[in-house]
């Protein structure tokens, strides 16, 4: 049986991904212990709200460096995503460091609002368990203003003015930009298939 | 592809879902949680609770419907209503609400806007604003519009006020119509239009849907992100699976 632990990063979603596990039969515990969090067998870092302060909130929590030595699964949610990063254009904040690559805005037009919130497709990039039985063209909720260029690290991405990354995997680090807890089905299967590997 | 969104409208009273008008004749529809489920089932991309026992009394409620809610509601949702602080909205969103909803609080003091955006994110903060066309032809903002005998129209106009809280840190806007709210003859898309050409964030259109052509025209026609609507859904007279089929029929794209 999965030992899921949350850790707790100060975000507004974290009663939501709690729910959410609930919903799947898992009880995930929110903790900002390191040891608690080091003997979880599934880790996730979820997150709503700007860069700096979630790397705060990591900072003095002391968790820095006991997220980058974990080895078991983890997955990122929406912020929690993006701290696996470099770097996030949002305050210019430098992040975890796991996944080379870093954060933009998006570029405001007429035609592409700020924040991308809504219902977007899932283009698969690359086979992963992460996404079994989510195809190609599932919809999925978003809603951030920073967004992840597609590379090798990306599994998935969607289509708003341009292609980005959706989920993201770099050894045992996962990420979903969407909020797979706001999701309906697809969101669930993912954290089903997250508790899994 | 972004879809465009289905947004029912749920008025909350006290923990329960009514319908009527707002503040009199109110009629139970039932359990909130049922409800919300039956919607989410239906294929409602979001919902929207607007909490109406709060804001006139000027109080904050209990909302302990909102973690019952977030516990079973897999798409997201927005809590309306009473919400003058960042206390307040923090309350809601470690309930479980994705997004907070301010329309006369923001108003009685602008600043409440950038508050929760500090706090929160641009991305919890909605604005909802009540916009009625004035003998002058400008249209202008009204404050307390959940009751009749407290709404009072504002100097300030709407175009304005729309610029005003995406400065201040508005992740999204409900334009409410009030001329076209409840007469079912169409959403207001001049007006729509006029706020769509300066809002850079998401535009929720809301007031007058009756038919499914209603939401066929704003999203074509005012290039909104979202149609908010209400009685249509409880009243049945609109399902939102034959909805977003002739949606897809005509070309808008929207989630299956």
């Amino acid at each position: 049986m999965a030992n899921v632990v949350l850790i707790d990063a100060g975000g507004t979603n974290i009663g939501s991904v709690r729910y959410a596990l609930q919903r799947l039969g898992v009880d995930a515990p929110l903790s900002s212990n390191a040891d608690e969090i080091r003997a979880a067998t599934h880790v996730i870092l979820p997150g709503v709200g700007a860069a700096a302060p979630g790397m705060q909130r990591l900072r003095e929590t002391g968790l820095v460096d006991v997220v980058r030595g974990l080895t078991q699964p983890v997955l990122g949610v929406c912020l929690g995503m993006q701290l696996l990063f470099e770097h996030s254009e949002e305050s210019d904040t430098p992040c975890l460091g796991l996944i080379p690559a870093s954060l933009q805005l998006f570029a405001k037009s007429d035609a592409l609002r700020v924040p991308h919130m809504g219902w977007n497709s899932l283009q698969i990039q690359r086979a992963s368990p992460l996404l079994a039985g989510i195809d190609a063209g599932a919809f999925a909720y978003f809603v951030h203003s920073y967004a992840a260029s597609v590379g090798d690290y990306t599994l998935a991405s969607y289509d708003y003015g341009g292609a980005f990354s959706a989920v993201v995997q770099r050894g045992n680090f996962y990420g979903a930009q969407f909020h797979p807890e706001r999701s309906a089905a697809v969101g669930a299967r993912l954290l089903e298939n997250f508790i899994k590997l | 592809m972004l879809t465009r969104r289905i947004i029912p409208c749920l008025d909350v009273k006290d923990g329960k879902v009514v319908k009527g008008v707002r503040f009199r004749d109110h009629v139970e529809m039932g359990d909130i949680v049922d409800l919300a489920q039956r919607y989410r089932d239906e294929g409602a991309d979001e919902l929207v609770f607007y909490d109406i026992t709060a804001s006139p009394q000027g109080r904050s409620v209990d909302r302990d419907w909102v973690a019952r809610v977030a516990r079973v509601i897999d798409i997201p949702f927005c809590v309306a209503g009473g919400i003058r602080s960042v206390d307040d909205a923090r309350a809601v969103l470690h309930a479980g609400a994705d997004k907070v909803s301010v329309n006369s609080p923001a108003l009685e003091r602008p600043e409440l806007v950038d508050e929760l955006a500090d706090a929160f994110g641009v991305q919890c903060v909605v604005v909802g604003v009540d916009s009625l066309r004035d003998d002058d032809g400008e249209w202008r903002v009204r404050q307390y519009t959940g009751d009749p005998t407290k709404t009072r129209a504002l100097a300030r106009g709407t175009l304005s006020w729309v610029e005003e809280v995406q400065v201040r840190g508005a992740g999204e806007i409900v334009l409410n119509c009030m001329g076209s709210d409840g007469v079912r003859h169409g959403y207001d898309i001049e007006q729509l239009r006029a706020v769509r050409t300066l809002c850079k964030v998401p535009l929720i259109a809301s007031g007058g849907a009756g038919m499914v052509e209603h939401f066929r025209d704003v999203f074509r026609d005012a290039d909104v992100d979202g149609a908010l609507a209400a009685s249509v859904f409880h009243s049945g007279a609109i399902a939102i699976p034959r909805l977003k089929t002739f949606l897809r029929e005509e070309d808008i794209p929207v989630r299956p």
